[in-house]
């Protein structure tokens, strides 16, 4: 079957797409957008989460068929759609590269010696982006992604969670490098820039 | 295999009726997981996310309308005070994502005993609405589960909506997993207190080959609460009477062993959920209830 | 059109000095925030092929028949491969002993074997035509634990053994045995005031990566073929895969791709053979994606483990003796046992002083899974064991339990059991005491102001299980030893080739290894000491492949010493010979070019008196400097194979965790609250990413204490969980906080005075975490991981 949506903006198209078929695997394997994960396929990590109309989601488990028409936003376009974010709804998030909260304030426990600076150009990365880098949250990174976009979604709803709040928000989303501590870190690192900027 | 995908609730019956061996998929929850690894493959899918009413719910006088495929995230959001036991166990639903796509729908059509909807619906008190090209019909929930996932559905019919009844006093709902999030239940509680009818009713889930209501233990502590008075004194309940109902609750059980866990802690953990349950939802008729976090 | 998705040159940023000991951020971070990062199932080329493994469904069996003729026929399908097509005389592989068939002959050993491979136009078309070959199967009896594998008659897993083992083993189903004998425990028991028994079990753990096994096979115009693969040791999968193919080395090019994780379960084979055979049958590009449920198959698993363990002491608290026996569960192939078994026997007494002592570890050949590499390897059963014993003791002798054990904690001096002096810091009492004044995490945190209970902080977390009724708190500490590096006489190099030239005017370094960059950090850290040794600012890290020589493997808690030591030598032999060219060049401009001591810092030649001389870029103008050379560690030696007695390890790594538990002990649910962590490590290079190492591998420790476990069918032999809604792993809301306190005492055999640090936070964690367990409920638990049924006993 033929699937036409709309991913990080732009229009694509899908031909001789098998009705099993996963969002997950036409993004990955037609459409050229391999960032979201493919660990489990079925729904116990989190690694392939994607918005969906805006809702975070396991692509995995959506039918390719089902987001005909739909709207989908991806790793890949987290950048722009936090930049976007940022320009029409100013406050809920810092612009990139303009976040001035050093790691080791927005720590909790004893810092770690600073981080080098040499990586801080980075370009356009959205917050959360930066602040997973910064932080040392990613290892291998294979969990990266869905957790980039679960907890962007989290910052959008909650700009100052609670701990408690970031480990549910993110409950669904299995790391087995970390330990989930910078991960929690770069959460908490990028909501404390953001409170900065406002 | 084909992809259905009927604008229409009314498309969506002719297509079920035309093709009684499709699969409804909303959330996709469970039979996307079938399909990727490659446990299922059916003739037909049929997708139910362009009918937009299914994901929409009314609250009338009586009754609250859910439709099949309203998220649990929307009911944990939105429907905290006229289904709080429902909203609980919306909240254990494995994780965010997936709470955010897989409905109560979903729960009843693949009617494991294991899903998390159950038990709070038995509590509540419940019925289906189920449609097919012949009509309309309310399935009472304690006729809906008919087996390991099986239930009353014909083959032609659809889940349209839930019709659970609106609280009228404290629910609860507690799981037992060996994780404290994303996680299948070795067992479940359901517990709804009904003052209007001055009844007391519950729900187990993953403790027997369907979800069902611990009816002894109902009945012990409806006769216990009458005799004692307690629905007007609203005095702590006697721990033995406590007791007793969590012991017929466990009693309720007709569990296995799995990779899950034991029959035997399956029967011990209903018996603790039962008593605490009813304590706090005791707690909460009494107005002394203790808010938590994290939970609904 | 090329490969998409091939590993790019990962640039280093030019601002900073980022050498060692700065916490410099990851080079490859930003392509992994942004999903650019190319890991193994994200190779895609035109025109290619999916490749698919047809598996046994029983665990041991005769194959009667198999019949491909309709998968072959199927549409789409392009080829069919059964033992029969194997095109070289080699038709098994292994890491030490070659008794893995590449595709079952005859005889299937586990549940999960490979049988038949498929390649066809699209994955679905693939699983369609392998569920039509038909496999006529015989079933046999299966082996599952010691009693059946020894038994008279007992099926002989492997018949007609000829490896190296046999000859020493007592029985054929025994893979490797390897006592440890010392002073005389016997006669040291007479002088023990307190005797301790326990018999213990370990549960089989999965290391389970977030990146399935996948990748590219594409076959090359000169008859060989070019892998892009997720692994852990690129020259040791070559070494293996060309022999199957019939290819020599140089025709099959590897190239690591990205990798998700591998935590020792990318040390043996997976995919990587079948890929390359299918490409080269096909002639097209081939990729091959294992899903969740098929990498439970797809990799050996931590070894189960059943010991015995016997401690005594004096009354006044020293350890006499001990004795003990570690039987593990190899499964059906060898992998990694024989090197397990090493691990085990040798660190089976733990961080502590005891000189008599009678050891003994085996590794049984079954029909359970296979069994192999994980994160500590063999010390992380052992440490289960004797830190349950230590508590034990202490309890017997009234003595507080990290007392106790900083009493008999080795030191630097310590003779181990196996004859060899700890030649390096060993400061086991000082992490436990470090760990132990750690401020303790306050009391009941789910309950805020008031009559308010956040169900996130208690046990049974968002399940809504208890509002605090039940909940009791408990501590416990352990502590642990693990070797780094490859141990026992093995001939643990490394290779690094580093390039100098001048590039836009400034002098860049690009080191190349074949190091298996697997999350670690090993590139970040490669990239300091290029800056450190050679000063400039910019560090190319080249990707990964087999046109550099080997690297070893990414495991064993080695790469930082072993590769971090090999691109440490080659910077140095690069620097002497940009101070040659110099010399060469320019020692006629200043009289320090021949007196002083030089070095390159801040992209200039200085004098140690901090003189500057030139810039690189004006010594090496248009030359380039390049460099490969081998490092090795201090050699090991063998354990003797009746005494164990041998200079068998390099280097120890210690860590000593306290952890702090909630459990509520009527539905035998456990919140962890905290993992505090002390850890030695020599030198952090990298203390961003030391504390990342520490803290992961405290979780992993802390999966299997509480969750983690794949339970195999006793009767059947058959994996009855293999999926992620059955074999838990912590999410972030089963995690504590991991406080880390880090130590740096340096030892000066090793470059920077470093220690390998990945492993050793896994051994302390389950233990620890059990001590608490059991402090909370004051209840045995002689096995892990604990279940709530363990903590309720019904």
């Amino acid at each position: 079957m033929r699937v036409n949506f709309t991913v990080n903006g732009r229009r694509h198209e899908a031909d001789d797409v098998w009705e099993g078929e996963s969002l997950l695997y036409v993004l990955r394997e037609r459409m050229g957008l391999p960032g979201s994960k493919n660990a489990c396929e079925q729904g116990e990590c989190g690694s392939c989460t994607v918005r969906l109309d805006g809702v975070p989601v396991c692509s995995c488990l959506v039918a390719a068929g089902q987001v005909e028409g739909r709207d989908v936003v991806t790793v890949e376009g987290l950048a722009d759609f936090a930049a976007h974010r940022a320009e029409a709804h100013p406050g809920t998030g810092c612009a990139s590269g303009a976040c001035g909260t050093s790691l080791d304030r927005a720590k909790r426990w004893k810092a770690e010696p600073a981080a080098g600076d040499e990586t801080r150009d980075t370009g356009e990365l959205s917050p959360i982006q930066q602040a997973f880098i910064d932080a040392g949250a990613v290892q291998c990174g294979f969990c990266t992604p869905g957790l980039l976009v679960a907890a962007d979604e989290l910052l959008e709803r909650t700009p100052q969670p609670s701990d408690a709040d970031i480990r549910e928000a993110l409950s669904g989303n299995l790391c087995r490098c970390t330990g989930y501590e910078k991960i929690l870190d770069a959460v908490r690192l990028a909501a404390a820039r953001a409170e900065e900027t406002v | 295999m084909d992809f259905l995908r009927p604008a229409s609730w009314e498309e969506a019956l002719a297509a079920k009726a035309e093709h009684p061996t499709a699969v409804p998929i909303a959330g996709g929850t469970d039979v996307m997981v079938e399909i990727n690894f490659d446990h299922r493959r059916p003739e037909y899918l049929l997708d139910l996310n362009r009918i937009g009413e299914l994901t929409e719910w009314e609250v009338g006088q009586e009754n609250v309308r859910l439709g099949a495929s309203v998220p649990y995230s929307q009911i944990m959001e939105h429907l905290r005070a006229e289904l709080p036991g429902l909203a609980l166990a919306s909240h254990t639903v494995a994780s965010p994502q997936i709470r955010n796509r897989g409905g109560v729908g979903g729960n009843l059509g693949t009617a494991s005993p294991a899903g998390d909807a159950h038990p709070a619906l038995l509590a509540a008190g419940a019925e289906v609405e189920a449609e097919s090209v012949r009509g309309t019909r309310m399935i009472p929930i304690d006729a809906f589960y008919t087996g390991v996932k099986r239930n009353a559905l014909e083959p032609d019919e659809l889940i349209r909506a839930v019709h659970i009844k609106k609280a009228d006093g404290p629910q609860q709902y507690s799981k037992v997993g060996t994780r404290n999030a994303m996680v299948i239940a070795v067992c479940a509680f359901g517990l709804a207190l009904h003052p209007e009818t001055r009844t007391v009713r519950t729900g187990i889930g993953s403790a027997a080959p369907t979800p069902v209501r611990a009816k002894e233990a109902e009945e012990f502590l409806n006769a216990a609460l009458e005799e004692g008075g307690f629905w007007d004194s609203r005095t702590i309940i006697t721990p033995s009477v406590a007791q007793q109902f969590a012991t017929l609750a466990a009693g309720a059980c007709n569990p296995i062993d799995d990779v899950r866990g034991t029959a035997s802690y399956r029967r011990h953990a209903v018996g603790i959920m039962a008593r605490r349950t009813l304590g706090w939802a005791w707690e909460s008729y009494r107005g002394n209830g203790r808010s938590t976090e994290g939970a609904a | 059109m090329g490969v998409t998705g091939s590993p790019t040159n990962i640039n280093q940023g030019t601002r900073t000095k980022g050498g060692i000991g700065e916490s410099t951020l990851r080079p490859d971070g930003i392509l992994k925030v942004t999903g650019e990062f190319a890991y193994s199932s994200d190779m895609w080329h035109e025109d290619m092929l999916w490749g698919h493994t047809l598996r046994s469904t029983v665990a041991h069996a005769e194959i009667v028949s198999i019949d491909v003729s309709e998968a072959l026929a199927t549409s789409g399908v392009y080829a069919v491969l059964t033992y029969d097509d194997l095109p070289a005389e080699m038709k098994n592989y292994g890491l030490e002993i070659q008794d893995t068939p590449v595709l079952a002959h005859g005889r299937v050993r586990h549940h999960g074997e490979p049988v038949a491979l498929v390649a066809a136009d699209h994955p679905e078309t693939a699983r369609r035509a392998a569920a039509k070959i038909r496999i006529d199967y015989r079933e046999l009896p299966v082996v599952t634990d010691e009693a059946s594998a020894t038994a008279p008659g007992a099926p002989l897993i492997h018949e007609g053994r000829d490896d190296h083992h046999i000859g020493h083993v007592p029985h054929p189903n025994i893979v490797h045995r390897q006592p440890i004998v010392r002073g005389d425990a016997a006669a040291a028991e007479a002088r023990a005031d307190v005797i301790v028994k326990g018999d213990y079990y370990f549960g089989m753990q999965d290391q389970a990566f977030l990146g399935p096994e996948s990748g590219l096979a594409v076959p090359a115009e000169d008859g060989g073929v070019d892998l892009y693969v997720a692994t852990q040791w690129l020259h040791s999968d070559l070494r293996q895969i060309a022999p199957v193919l019939g290819l020599p080395e140089d025709k099959v090019r590897m190239t690591l791709s990205g990798v998700g994780g591998a935590f020792g379960g990318r040390e043996d084979l997976s995919m990587q053979i079948h890929a390359c055979l299918l490409a080269l049958r096909t002639g097209k590009p081939v990729k091959i994606v294992y899903n969740r449920f098929e990498s439970f198959f797809g990799h050996v698993h931590r070894h189960p483990a059943r010991l015995h363990y016997e401690h005594g002491a004096t009354r006044d608290g020293k350890l006499t003796h001990m004795k003990c026996r570690i039987v593990l569960d190899g499964g059906a192939y060898a992998s990694a046992s024989p090197a397990v078994v090493g691990n085990a026997s040798s660190l089976a007494v733990g961080p502590y002083v005891i000189e008599d002592v009678d050891i003994e570890a085996i590794a049984l050949y079954t029909n359970n899974p296979p069994c192999g590499a994980m994160r500590g390897f063999g010390a992380v059963q052992a440490c289960f064991a004797y830190e349950a014993q230590m508590d034990k003791l202490a309890a017997r002798l009234d003595m507080d339990p990290v007392e106790f054990r900083q009493l008999n904690a080795m030191e630097q001096g310590t003779l181990l059991p196996t004859g060899q002096q700890v030649d390096s810091p060993a400061p086991v009492a000082e992490l436990l005491r470090r760990v132990k004044a750690m401020p303790m995490p306050p009391e009941r945190q789910w309950e805020s102001a008031g009559e308010h209970a956040d169900v996130r902080a208690l046990p049974g977390g968002l399940s809504n299980t208890t509002h605090g009724e039940g909940v009791v708190r408990g501590v416990g500490y352990a502590v642990g030893l693990k070797n780094v590096g490859f141990s026992e006489g093995f001939d643990d190099y490394s290779t690094a080739r580093v390039r100098m030239e001048v590039i836009g005017g400034e002098p860049v370094a690009t080191v190349h290894t074949a190091m298996a960059e697997v999350g670690q950090g090993g590139v970040t850290v490669h990239a300091q000491i290029a800056r450190t040794e050679l000063g400039v600012s910019q560090v190319t890290i080249h990707p990964a492949d087999t046109q550099v020589g080997s690297a070893g493997s990414t495991s064993a808690s080695r790469q930082t010493y072993v590769t971090g030591g090999a691109v440490k030598n080659s910077c140095e032999a690069v620097r002497e010979q940009v101070l040659e060219m110099g010399r060469r060049k320019l020692g006629t401009h200043h009289p320090a070019w021949a007196t002083a001591e030089l070095l390159l810092e801040g992209g200039k030649v200085v004098t140690d008196g901090g003189e500057v001389l030139a810039d690189i870029a004006d010594v090496l103008e248009d030359e380039a400097v390049d460099i490969e050379l081998e490092w090795r560690h201090r050699p090991t030696e063998a354990f003797d194979l009746r005494t164990g007695q041998g200079n068998g390890h390099v280097q120890y790594s210690f860590a000593a965790h306290r952890a702090v538990v909630e459990v509520d002990t009527e539905l035998g649910l456990v919140k962890v609250i905290e993992l505090a962590c002390a850890q030695d490590v020599g030198k952090a290079l990298n203390p961003l990413s030391v504390v990342g190492q520490i803290q992961g591998g405290t979780i992993q420790g802390m999966g299997i204490a509480v969750m983690e476990e794949i339970i195999v069918d006793p009767v059947t032999a058959k994996v009855r969980n293999p999926s992620f809604t059955d074999y838990l792993l912590p999410t972030i809301l089963d995690t504590p906080t991991i406080p880390v306190d880090v130590l740096e005492l340096a030892d000066d055999h090793a470059p920077y005075g470093l220690r390998g640090i990945g492993e050793a936070p896994t051994l302390s964690s389950t233990p620890a975490v059990l001590a608490a367990i059991r402090n909370a409920t004051g209840l045995e638990l002689d096995r892990t991981p604990v279940r709530p049924e363990h903590l309720t006993g019904v």
